[in-house]
């Protein structure tokens, strides 16, 4: 840590964390509530409980980016934060109102927080991921903003690098991007396809940036491949992300009114969505191949390799197997979108942030070389454990949703099941869902158990020839 | 990558590209809005009653459980098209449907799924069934692909 404000990125990766665990709980909650259909009925109905943990998410990956920004931002620009007391203020700001808001969706009935947060005055609510009281939508922009305001404001007075430039773009992207999310017309038509624009451009789109960004940063240091290298590759990678990820939201706009020529562009741009997350993966291994120095911090460097093969696994590949409109008429809004959607958060943006927790943690504890050997190995135990059952969650999740398209939509009217009738005869592929959800929770848990391990920090590195001045 | 594919290049390919690709879907989406949707999401008849409908759709979070147009969650049936599968395609029929259906949540049917009782009175009934009735008939390239949604 070359800056002390760089340590004000510590409360943001620890609450993270803390919510990333109450996110597994509720998922397990619901991964029952699939098969128990009345567990903890009526105290906690799956509404509930799917907005909780859809939200959590959400909440978390932004914890989370905003922690890699104020660790890495002031390291890039080569200056200190402008302000470590404004982010400590968004810190508790942030956090009290993300812990209020999930505590209101717990606890009060949510017809009546509509009705006490004033919903009717601008009514935001009761929308996917868009669940939070308009006034916790007011405060998200507010934090955002002032954010931003102390990340510009530290970026401008230094070394304007690229990794800071593209992760600058995107957060700046998120925060615009937000402002649909206060849009709500009446017709559901024009609501749904603005919904898009927060819902698909944050995460097809600027979040890219994010990630790639993110990955660039800890390549350099792990790695020491020359900057100028990693630059362009990112730029290459990005470039493609955008490319084909702004026309790719017509995947979205098939089937809620949009005309039918969006069955070709979101068809023909979707499909070449994977290639930006394929570009990460022999970005990464790439620059690994060519490292000029070992780092130490191997679990760092499997999170950074990781994140690249899970994201294309799950946002590419198993993107694409839906992506297409004429297989899409039969799998939209199955238990495959499920599976997909699942695997392509972890994959891309909650590993991105374990590999930059897993990088600056321990330098912010004072362990510039990383964590002792058995705190890194079990955390590595951690990472597979989460991957693996992640991969499992996934392919049950598709056996599921293949099963209810071949006997839900496939068949014609009157011949093909009900919904309901349907659910009954995928259940055992749900049941073999919570297990691996077990399984995750398992390796959540040892992730975490991996940063109390003590021992002697990693010892300097080798070096393989001239590292750069950088890393 | 070749040494004459430089660093400068790539940064030109992603700011040409982006801000390309950015100005053509503004184009796509003023034509998609301005043009197209009029014609296709039947806005002629969206009332007052049907946007009180989406509202109180959004106030009890129903997409919470269920999907509307296929989005949303997946715990429960599909309900852009559930004024043709529970209602034959006629209002009546379907307002009293939707009163019967509310009333009897939730089953208390042991291990079944449960939809909660939303505490709606008639006419919040008749404004929901209006929204649903309403976005039944939004053009939506014909999905689902058959009834059941």
């Amino acid at each position: 840590m070359k800056y002390e404000s760089q340590r004000v990125a510590m409360p943001y990766f620890i609450f993270a964390l803390i919510l990333f665990a109450g996110q597994i709980v509720f998922g397990l909650i619901l991964g029952l509530q699939y098969v128990v259909g009345d567990f903890l009925f009526p105290e906690i109905p799956f509404n509930v409980a799917r907005m909780v943990h859809t939200n959590l998410l959400i909440v978390w990956l932004l914890f989370g980016f905003m922690g890699a920004t104020y660790y890495m931002v002031p390291e890039e620009a080569q200056t200190e934060l402008h302000s470590p007391m404004l982010a400590w203020i968004l810190f508790w700001v942030f956090a009290a109102a993300g812990t209020l808001t999930i505590l209101g969706y717990l606890f009060v009935d949510y017809a009546t927080l509509a009705e006490v947060t004033m919903n009717k005055l601008l009514p935001t609510m009761g929308r996917e991921f868009l669940e939070q009281p308009t006034i916790t939508k007011i405060g998200i922009a507010v934090v955002v903003v002032a954010f931003l305001y102390n990340i510009a404001m530290t970026a401008l007075k230094g070394r304007k690098t690229v990794v800071n430039i593209v992760l600058i773009t995107g957060l700046v992207g998120l925060a615009v991007l937000w402002l649909f999310s206060f849009y709500n017309p009446g017709n559901l038509a024009t609501d749904k396809y603005f919904w898009w624009f927060v819902v698909h451009l944050w995460v097809e789109g600027v979040w890219e940036l994010i990630m790639g960004a993110i990955l660039a940063y800890v390549l350099i240091k792990l790695t020491g491949v020359d900057r100028e290298v990693i630059e362009k590759w990112l730029y290459v990678i990005i470039a493609m992300a955008l490319i084909t990820g702004i026309i790719g939201t017509g995947h979205h706009f098939f089937w809620i009114g949009p005309p039918e020529y969006w069955l070709w562009l979101g068809s023909v741009f979707s499909a070449l969505e994977p290639l930006p997350f394929f570009m990460m993966v022999v970005f990464a291994f790439n620059m690994i191949n060519r490292r000029r120095r070992n780092h130490p911090n191997k679990a760092a460097m499997l999170w950074a390799m990781g994140t690249t093969v899970m994201a294309f696994l799950g946002a590419g590949v198993w993107g694409f197997l839906h992506t297409l409109a004429p297989v899409n008429w039969y799998t939209h809004g199955s238990q495959i979108t499920a599976a997909h959607g699942h695997m392509a958060f972890y994959g891309a943006y909650v590993m991105i942030v374990l590999t930059i927790i897993s990088y600056a943690m321990p330098i912010m504890r004072g362990r510039p070389y990383g964590n002792s050997n058995t705190a890194q190995i079990v955390e590595m135990w951690g990472f597979w454990l989460m991957t693996i059952s992640m991969v499992f969650i996934t392919l049950f999740l598709t056996a599921a949703g293949v099963l209810q398209v071949w006997l839900q939509r496939i068949p014609e009217s009157g011949e093909a099941l009900s919904f309901m009738a349907g659910q009954d005869q995928i259940a055992l592929f749900y049941w073999m869902r919570f297990v691996a959800g077990a399984f995750f929770m398992a390796g959540l848990v040892v992730y975490f158990g991996s940063f109390f391990i003590k021992g002697e920090a990693s010892p300097a590195e080798e070096v393989r020839g001239p590292a750069t001045a950088d890393a | 990558m070749a040494e004459r594919f430089t660093k400068s290049m790539a940064r030109n390919i992603y700011l040409g590209g982006s801000a390309f690709f950015v100005l053509l879907f503004l184009a796509l989406t003023f034509d998609t809005q301005l043009r197209a949707m009029p014609e296709r999401d039947n806005r002629d008849e969206l009332t007052e009653q049907v946007v009180r409908g989406k509202h109180l759709w959004e106030e009890n979070n129903c997409v919470g459980c269920h999907s509307i147009m296929g989005e949303g969650a997946y715990f429960a049936p599909e309900l852009a098209n559930v004024f043709d599968r529970r209602g034959g395609g006629d209002t009546e029929v379907f307002k009293a449907y939707m009163k019967a259906w509310m009333n009897a949540m939730p089953t208390n049917i042991p291990g079944r799924r449960q939809m909660p009782d939303f505490n709606l009175s008639d006419s919040e009934i008749e404004d929901l069934a209006a929204f649903l009735e309403w976005t039944s008939k939004i053009d939506d390239n014909g999905w689902p692909p058959n009834i059941e949604g």
